[in-house]
């Protein structure tokens, strides 16, 4: 597992408020929405802000989002390739 | 005599500053949608229903000294029933009329302006207070010197719907013979950044029941209207009558609407109840169509529950004035009232083409049609659904 | 109609101790954060709902309330929230009010009303009743007589569950009740006062 995807666990775990959830609970290809981890569209909103305000990604259309937070696989991509800082 | 007399109104928004302008652009499908440049934000480029008037500029025209504490919503909520009066058989309101005021946003324009300079600057202190909505319903109340019974309500984009419902109420139970209702709301930066972070607002013209509309614009208003009870109307014109209304909760989520729109779905049919109507007497429906995907989908799918294959003519008016979040009901009401008293229907801006899950369709030109039954919609955070029906009066 | 009421059960929650009709039945550390404490609550009783933990604390405050004074169960779907409280959102306000200098955050944003409380507490109880907030300066005992006494005049209900639950600078005052046409105390402002005060430093 890299560095990224680790550190998106945390922050997911910890700008989500997913209290008791373990790093090592979340798997990388898990459903981030749904039956998997079960966010809701707030969470969405929240990912959003997520992505610019750590990696300075903007995303311009919100409907992108299903696509980029499906996993944290999905999340890793686009921010490996899409990230400012 | 059915439902609760409207005997005057008085409103400001960004398609005019009094009743006359208001109806036409209404009528001349003028919207009032533009860059902000009074509200000093770096969103520069997200359209709202901004009023081009500074808060200067309307002290000037309301003639108030320069020292006063009075916030922008109570400057545009005076400004409207400063047109009220005018238009009423009063030289000045009755001291026992009942105020009920509508707001989301209360004085949070001051805090943002002054937060800062509370500390070292005690001038400025006058402000904090204005924080609590209730100060700007307080400071409208002393400027017309009403002493009756004075309240706010604030239950976000429904607030002055609410307002409207608990005048027709209190007037009904006897407990006020005159009640001045509606609401007032400014543009913040509170609540443009507060939207935009739930990516609800469009970068352009808003486009309500449209199959591609991607958001709201904001906007600024006050709009208010005096009930009053029949012993009260002595020959004067009733503008119309407040006959229905009904609240419900959606009980879904904190801001989105339900799928199947049961909030909405209950309001209206609350409201057809307490008018005594079916389904087939609404000649024209006001909806709430903010131009969000959520809750035009959620609300057509209510329309459709209620009304079946046979959904009345409707139109969103959010295209004209922005989305005014605590004025809407009560603007919107007033929207209703003109459509009744001119045989004429207002239409929903910015629509081509129809939603693939319902396939229904709004008014998208200006149409004469006799009007007796409107129904207004106004859907809030907290799934606070309210519908009004407003009546012809015979 | 001017028929008696009764309150059933009543729930305060207050420095760090929570009783229930004047039983002390929780209590934690006094060092506690709110946050802390509210979820040491959440726990004790074995509440499943993890929506709690996307609630700002106004909402879990009331959510909590429900849960102990109802045991997580509302019969009557129609039965009518009347809350109130002092300080509005004010707590969540400041909090998303200090995001917006640099990224405003979504889900503060939508607890900036106090009707939020209302709107969560009637998600999880599938309410679709009569609700209302007052912001009162302090606790009003009479205005909660009035209103409610008003609903079941009017027909409009046979259950009303009050709330007072305010929340400032981290400090809560959680009060709350059933109202029916049966049950324990008498419901009017005598009571109310004895029940919301005795705990009340």
């Amino acid at each position: 597992m890299s560095d990224l995807h680790t550190e998106l666990k945390k922050s997911i775990i910890e700008q989500l408020n997913l209290e008791d959830m373990e790093v090592s609970e979340i798997e990388n290809d898990e459903h981030l929405f749904g039956d998997g981890l079960g966010l809701d569209s707030i969470d969405a909103l929240e990912l959003i802000v997520l992505l610019e305000k750590d990696y300075g990604i903007k995303l311009s259309d919100p409907n992108q989002g299903k696509e980029i937070f499906n996993s944290i696989n999905t999340m890793a991509d686009f921010i490996e390739k899409n990230r400012t800082r | 005599m059915k439902g609760i007399a409207v005997t005057g109104m008085g409103i400001i928004s960004a398609i005019g500053r009094d009743i006359e302008e208001t109806h036409l652009s209404l009528k001349y499908g003028k919207n009032g949608i533009s860059f902000p440049e009074i509200l000093p934000t770096k969103h520069k480029d997200l359209p709202v229903g901004e009023i081009k008037l500074s808060n200067s500029e309307l002290s000037e025209l309301l003639n108030l000294p320069e020292d006063h504490s009075y916030t922008r919503a109570a400057l545009l909520g005076i400004y409207a029933i400063k047109e009220l009066l005018e238009n009423s058989a009063y030289d000045q309101f009755p001291e026992d009329t009942g105020f009920i005021s509508g707001t989301s946003i209360g004085g949070i324009d001051m805090t943002e302006k002054h937060f800062y300079d509370y500390k070292n600057n005690p001038e400025k202190r006058k402000y904090i207070q204005a924080q609590h909505p209730g100060y700007t319903t307080e400071k409208i109340a002393e400027y017309f010197g009403l002493n009756g019974m004075i309240t706010t309500i604030s239950t976000a984009c429904s607030s002055s719907a609410n307002a409207i419902m608990m005048g027709a109420q209190m007037i009904e139970s006897g407990k006020l013979m005159r009640v001045i209702v509606g609401g007032s709301d400014c543009l913040t930066k509170f609540t443009l950044n507060g939207f935009n972070s739930l990516k609800i607002l469009s970068t352009k013209n808003s486009r309500p029941f449209d199959n591609a509309r991607d958001g709201l614009n904001l906007g600024e208003a006050a709009g208010y209207l005096m009930l009053e009870a029949e012993d009260c109307i002595n020959g004067k014109t009733v503008l119309g009558r407040v006959s229905g209304y009904g609240n419900a909760n959606d009980a879904f989520h904190q801001t989105a609407s339900s799928e199947n729109g049961e909030g909405a779905f209950q309001a209206i049919s609350k409201a057809l109840k307490k008018a005594n109507l079916s389904t087939t007497d609404i000649d024209f429906i006001n909806a709430h169509g903010t131009g969000t995907k959520n809750n035009d989908l959620s609300e057509s799918v209510a329309l459709k529950r209620i009304f079946g294959d046979k959904v009345p003519y409707f139109s969103s008016t959010k295209g004209f004035t922005g989305h005014t979040l605590g004025a809407a009901g009560a603007v919107e009401a007033i929207f209703s009232l003109l459509a009744i008293q001119k045989g004429e229907m207002f239409p929903n801006l910015n629509f081509s083409t129809e939603m693939l899950e319902t396939g229904l369709g709004p008014v998208t030109g200006f149409q004469k049609k006799n009007i007796n039954t409107m129904l207004s919609n106004s859907f809030g955070f907290g799934g606070n659904c309210t519908s009004l029906i407003f009546q012809r009066n015979e | 109609m001017n028929r008696e009421l009764f309150v059933h059960n009543s729930i305060v929650i207050r420095n760090s101790k929570v009783y229930k009709n004047g039983q002390l039945i929780f209590e934690a550390e006094t060092d506690l954060s709110i946050s802390k404490f509210l979820k040491k609550i959440y726990k004790q009783q074995e509440l499943k709902y993890p929506k709690f933990f996307k609630m700002d604390n106004l909402s879990k405050l009331g959510y909590l309330g429900v849960e102990l004074l109802t045991h997580g169960d509302i019969q009557d779907k129609e039965t009518a929230l009347v809350f109130a409280n002092s300080s509005s959102s004010l707590e969540t306000d400041t909090a998303y009010a200090e995001t917006m200098n640099e990224f405003p955050s979504p889900s503060l944003f939508v607890y900036t009303l106090p009707n939020i409380m209302l709107g969560e507490i009637s998600i999880r109880h599938q309410l679709r009743s009569e609700n209302v907030f007052f912001i009162s300066e302090d606790f009003d005992p009479g205005l909660f007589v009035d209103y409610s006494k008003a609903l079941f005049q009017q027909k409009k209900v046979v259950n009303v569950l009050c709330g007072w639950v305010d929340l400032h600078n981290n400090e809560y005052d959680v009060f709350l009740w059933q109202i029916a046409l049966s049950g324990g105390k008498k419901f009017n402002e005598e009571e109310l006062k004895k029940l919301y005060l005795p705990t009340h430093e």
